[in-house]
């Protein structure tokens, strides 16, 4: 063992055994952030507290929730909302928080696109994050099943089936997921347990992964500049803020952070007392019943987009059905994010507005998603399908013509 | 070099022990989320068609869904490929999910068809669509005869002949 000394402050002892004072510098008061930043470079931490919010209000939940496809509805719709003190504003923070947490995955997720911070280097900030965001998703739908009522059995139902379209195996895996050829008692138990234990540690492990894989390549900054940050640090703790390019993430980072995140909360609560019923459907307050489908089925609005691009193929091309096209451009439009850094040909680290050609893919693109959300939500008849065929054939058309139109850039700021 | 041979023997065997477990604990997990042995089993419907009442419709329930079984009235005609001759009757048996949204036809005793309160569908006494949004004719699970008991879950030589046809 090594040698101890007697320590003279409660600090110095535990900095004898921890080494806390080595890792509060490694950690935050010397782990370098840009300072030509703007407002959106608060999310990571809004989504750190979004999930913190989500565990707690969670484990509250959890201590009245029952697996059971008997009791499930009640525990939620009469034990929590109506017997449990406070229970109700759990669930609302709950059910809302689920919500917000992936209107702020998306502008965090879009203003990486928009700055181009998943180049050069930054690959696996951008692989990881994508990764957080799939976790994300099947805790999300996990999520949604246990209340129990007609909207968790269907989407449960429809989501499980898509599984079916694996071409040899479909059917026994769909089967298989659901632990009996419906969705029953047995595929509320497992996605409970998926919901409550497994995909929140894998979801923590990512985050950690995450959060480690800024370290070396750092964070972007808004003018996408490179620089050294030794450099800059250097002269920051020379005492030269004024000219260094970083500021410490504690205190003046996280500071910064925080007044975003005040601002942000305000807006949380406002929907979790007054504005929470978009998180709760009505049709949801109906207790599962699978001999009996709702009329219309439609997931949460984040997830519309891609059910959008699901069921934008409705009719057979060149021998393959609609379903399985569906199918097809469901899976690419799940995965083809994933190697956004590989097809952005561009060298150019910039923001889109200073990207001569990408700077309309990225705004095709936004207005692509609303459309594809917007039509998601609306039943797929008439005109309805057309639009969402054409937006659905957009949006795989925009990820082809990427390498092309990167390519093109970069040719043109070459020849400048 | 004695030494590199002893631990690189001792990694190789390390190794394989791991694998051995790794693939026997996959196993494991695998079949821990099949179906139970009593979903199985509950997966497999009987029904005894002898005592049914021609022109009303019996409802069994297999694997969650509604399975209509009529038996036809001497006036009704069977259709080919859809209704089944068991002992001297004709029986139409399919999955009674409306194949638009998946709603359950009511079944219409006095004009032998379907009807779907939901957008208005309409079926056949055999379950083909004849009016209205769905796109297909009602769906037949796979059955079994065994003289006069109906095994819904099996694929009999009945049911394999129907789906050659159709």
């Amino acid at each position: 063992m090594a040698e101890f000394k007697k320590a003279d402050s409660i600090l110095e002892w535990f900095d004898q055994r921890l080494g806390v004072v080595n890792f509060v510098k490694v950690m935050m008061t010397e782990y370098w952030i840009p300072k030509n930043i703007n407002f959106l470079w608060a999310m990571g931490v809004l989504l750190t507290v979004m999930f913190t919010f989500l565990v707690v209000s969670g484990i509250f939940l959890l201590m009245y929730y029952k697996p059971d496809v008997n009791m499930a509805f009640d525990s939620v719709n009469y034990t929590i909302m109506q017997e449990v003190a406070y229970g109700w504003l759990f669930r609302h923070i709950h059910a809302v928080g689920a919500s917000v947490v992936f209107l702020v995955i998306y502008i965090h997720m879009f203003t990486g696109i928009y700055y181009g911070s998943y180049k050069k280097g930054r690959e696996m900030i951008w692989v990881s994050g994508m990764l957080l965001f799939v976790l994300f998703s099947a805790e999300g739908f996990s999520g949604y099943m246990l209340p129990w009522g007609q909207m968790s059995y269907w989407a449960a139902y429809v989501i499980t089936e898509i599984f079916g379209g694996i071409p040899f195996i479909g059917d026994e895996l769909v089967v298989w997921i659901r632990g009996n050829f419906y969705v029953s008692d047995a595929t509320l138990t497992r996605f409970f347990m998926l919901h409550v234990l497994l995909i929140p540690l894998a979801i923590i492990g990512a985050i950690v992964f995450h959060f480690y894989a800024l370290r070396f390549p750092h964070v972007n900054n808004e003018a996408g500049e490179f620089f050294d940050f030794d450099e800059e640090a250097e002269k920051y703790l020379a005492g030269n803020k004024k000219e260094s390019k970083v500021v410490p993430f504690w205190p003046v980072f996280l500071s910064k952070d925080f007044f975003v995140l005040g601002f942000f909360m305000l807006f949380f609560f406002y929907l979790v007392f007054f504005h929470y019923n978009f998180a709760m459907d009505p049709v949801n307050f109906d207790k599962a019943d699978g001999l009996k489908t709702p009329a219309h089925i439609y997931p949460e609005w984040y997830f519309l987009w891609s059910y959008e691009v699901l069921r934008g193929f409705f009719f057979e091309i060149a021998g393959v059905s609609g379903k399985d096209l569906g199918l097809i451009a469901f899976g690419i439009a799940n995965a083809i994010f994933f190697v956004m850094p590989w097809l952005d040909r561009s060298p150019m680290v910039k923001p889109a507005n200073q990207r001569p050609y990408f700077k309309y893919w990225f705004w095709f693109l936004m207005a692509d998603l609303i459309v594809l959300t917007v039509y998601g939500k609306l039943p797929p008849t008439g005109a309805n399908a057309w639009v969402g065929f054409a937006s659905s054939m957009t949006f795989l058309a925009l990820f082809a013509a990427l390498p092309f139109v990167t390519k093109a850039e970069a040719k043109k700021v070459k020849g400048k | 070099m004695m030494d590199e041979s002893r631990r690189g023997f001792i990694g190789k065997a390390f190794g394989a022990v791991a694998a051995v477990g790794g693939i026997a604990s996959l196993i494991a997990m695998k079949k821990t989320w099949d179906p139970l042995p009593s979903v199985m089993s509950a997966g497999f419907t009987t029904v005894d068609v002898s005592g049914l009442e021609a022109n009303k419709l019996e409802i069994a329930v297999w694997r969650g869904k509604p399975v209509f079984i009529l038996k036809y009235t001497e006036d009704m005609k069977p259709t080919d490929g859809r209704s089944v001759k068991i002992g001297d009757h004709y029986f139409s048996v399919m999955i009674g999910l409306c194949t638009h949204l998946g709603c359950i036809p009511a079944y219409r005793a006095d004009q032998h068809d379907f009807k779907c309160a939901c957008h208005g569908g309409e079926f056949t006494d055999a379950g083909i669509n004849k009016f209205g949004p769905p796109p297909r004719p009602l769906d037949i699970p796979p059955f079994k005869l065994d003289g006069v008991t109906l095994v819904l879950g099996e694929e009999g030589p009945e049911y394999k002949a129907m789906t050659a046809k159709a």
